[in-house]
């Protein structure tokens, strides 16, 4: 999938994770962050690896794995990494691409950054981990 | 070599036909011979050189050939500190480089990398066929079919080495109006301008430093601050070649180094007014220019492939590829020289692999040709035994001087098979993605990564039937020697009890 300068800011515009942003905002998004692509099978994060980064999908599909276990599917719009990059630890999941995977991406050191600039993409995320929290608290009790 | 006059490789079908005659064709084509698999090698240009004949446009490199350097010219160590040289069994054909440098530098200048690709030619006795443009692809049956100036080849398989050196603009309005980076003029045409720069990657900067003693203000912008090669501790980010006009801008010397996107350019009578919105909440921005150029990059000039179902991605257009270099969605079609960049590895802490360089598309090369002699002409690539005892002394020593391993951080490794059935093999240098999400037999490999403090490290990756590989950080030294009695202890540790029943 390609996109053009355009395309690439309308598609971010659309994304829950940046909805709260100006278009200038977004610009600074799609400029800051690189577009990666992955075939089929391969490995995004890997469970123990150091280095990783933070990854939101825009387009494709990915399986979070613990152990092998499929605990979760991701796609578009969805992102991950920040866990491990927030916490300087290395992933507790595998995320493998289900399919071709088309991604944004930020260097793990390059995240604090980002979210102090863009305040609203804190929040967000924030609201998104809450929810992750809250269901997974659900699935234990 | 072909006889003079005669034009080799004529239309017709072949078992591979490689596209391109920059570094990542010659290095391509080269191993293809190495390994007896026979192919075509054509070239829309009448010279080799591919991007080099041209760029950069102020004639000097950004990557280093050290002529005098801690390792012998010519030693497989040597690669390291030799960027530019292409990769070659025979003495007489390795590290070219430096022979024709004149001294004043250790970045080769653009004619002395032109020389160094076309002797390297000479030398290895590569044949190619000049003035042959590749212009539509097509299938038949099992075969690609590339439809040239020339006429059709027919092949199995295709590696495409054609560069990402297709001049892209924004479609930002009145940029029609804006010239690329690869219009520059002479830079005497320059003086006493206004300039306008839009990019503030290396191509930008190298247009800023080269037009700093020229130009009467020069204002870089783009929506994003900068990044340093320094600080990034890679080669991601603006080369320390660059730096003057940032210290022109600090001291307020006529530079202006803009966080702004680009809005409009307006077209006036005196030249351009570039509208901006500053990043940082800074409102708009009016910028008058006498001249403004767009260093905001290129593409990968890839045809009708799309069309094929080659999917793309990115700015750059860069095909969707696997770790070894394969189209993701149209098997048979590979990709050699700068485009490899596609196949990002593991990108630890946001660091790119050298792919983009010849210093890293030479080894992808090798390896990418290996593995398509593998898959589709049958030829199984040497494994050598490693004896038990040596092991240890090996890896350390391949993280402590394999150029593979310091030119491709956290992205090519050495790999030795710990498989009881295979004994002790070394599987060669490796992606290492594939080797990490790679559910094979026992192994071990080991790379040379940089964190984000900078630090320089051996990382070593045990991979064991049915689990997925493990990563374990060994320690950094001062002077980059990992052979270190503590990194030998823990790796004699971590390969206990995997080693035992594989000599053979």
């Amino acid at each position: 999938m390609t996109l053009n300068h355009y395309e690439l800011v309308d598609m971010l515009s659309g994304l829950a994770l940046f909805a709260d942003l100006s278009r200038p905002q977004i610009e600074q998004v799609a400029h800051k962050m690189t577009e990666e692509s992955f075939p089929t099978g391969q490995r995004i994060l890997r469970q123990g690896f150091t280095g990783t980064g933070f990854y939101v999908i825009l387009d494709g599909e990915v399986a979070i794995r613990i152990d092998g276990e499929e605990r979760a599917r991701l796609a578009k719009g969805d992102f991950f990494g920040e866990m491990s990059v927030l916490l300087g630890e290395p992933p507790v999941a595998d995320v493998v691409a289900l399919r071709q995977l088309h991604v944004l991406h930020l260097g793990g050191p390059e995240l604090e950054g980002f979210l102090r600039e863009h305040p609203p993409v804190m929040f967000r995320m924030l609201k998104t981990i809450a929810l992750r929290l809250r269901n997974a608290s659900r699935w234990r009790s | 070599m072909a006889e003079l006059g005669e034009r080799p490789f004529p239309p017709g079908d072949y078992p591979v036909v490689v596209v391109g005659s920059g570094p990542g064709g010659l290095q391509a084509s080269y191993f293809l011979r190495r390994l007896g698999v026979d192919h075509a090698l054509i070239s829309a240009d009448s010279a080799p050189g591919g991007m080099f004949r041209r760029f950069p446009f102020f004639q000097r490199l950004l990557s280093w050939t050290k002529p005098y350097a801690p390792a012998p010219r010519g030693s497989r160590g040597y690669e390291w500190y030799d960027w530019n040289s292409l990769l070659a069994e025979e003495a007489q054909s390795r590290a070219i480089m430096p022979e024709l440098m004149d001294g004043s530098s250790s970045f080769p200048s653009r004619s002395e990398m032109e020389q160094n690709l076309a002797t390297f030619v000479d030398r290895t006795g590569l044949r190619i066929r000049f003035d042959c443009r590749w212009e539509a692809t097509r299938r038949a049956g099992d075969r690609f079919v590339l439809a040239t100036s020339d006429g059709d080849y027919r092949c199995r398989v295709v590696v495409f080495a054609v560069g990402v050196a297709q001049p892209w603009k924004p479609d930002t309005p009145g940029f029609e109006h804006v010239a690329h980076y690869v219009d520059t003029r002479d830079a005497a045409s320059y003086a006493g301008k206004r300039l306008f720069i839009v990019g503030k990657e290396n191509s930008g900067f190298e247009l800023a430093t080269g037009l700093l003693q020229w130009a009467r203000r020069i204002v870089l912008a783009s929506p994003r601050p900068p990044k340093l090669s320094v600080n990034t501790h890679s080669l991601l980010g603006v080369r320390a070649r660059y730096i003057q006009p940032f210290e022109d801008e600090v001291l307020g010397g006529g530079v202006f180094i803009l966080n702004a996107s680009i809005d409009r350019v307006e077209r006036t009578a005196e030249g351009f007014r570039v509208h901006c919105t500053r990043s940082e909440g800074g409102g708009e921005l009016v910028v008058e220019a006498d001249e403004v150029i767009a260093a905001t990059g290129f593409t990968s000039p890839l045809r009708d492939l799309t069309d094929l179902g080659v999917s793309v991605f990115g700015r750059s257009g860069l095909p969707s590829m696997t770790n070894y270099w394969e189209s993701a969605s149209v098997p048979g079609i590979y990709f050699a020289g700068t485009i490899g960049q596609g196949s990002s590895g593991m990108k630890k802490y946001g660091l790119p692999a050298n792919s983009g360089a010849v210093h890293g598309a030479r080894y992808n090369a090798r390896i990418m040709v290996r593995h398509l002699a593998q898959t589709h002409f049958g030829v199984e690539p040497e494994m050598p035994p490693v004896a038990p005892d040596q092991l240890i002394g090996y890896l350390l020593d391949e993280a402590t001087d394999a150029p593979e391993l310091w030119n491709q951080k956290s992205y090519l490794a050495r790999a030795v098979s710990l498989d009881p059935a295979l004994g002790l093999r070394d599987l060669g240098i490796v992606p290492l993605a594939d080797f990490v999400d790679h559910e094979g037999s026992a192994a071990v490999a080991i790379a040379v990564e940089t964190d984000d403090r900078g630090d320089i490290h051996p990382a070593v990756y045990v991979r064991q039937p049915g689990r997925p590989a493990v990563e374990t950080l060994l320690e950094s030294n001062p002077l980059h020697d990992f052979r270190t009695a503590q990194n030998r202890a823990r790796l004699t540790d971590l390969l206990k009890g995997l080693t035992s029943g594989t000599a053979r």
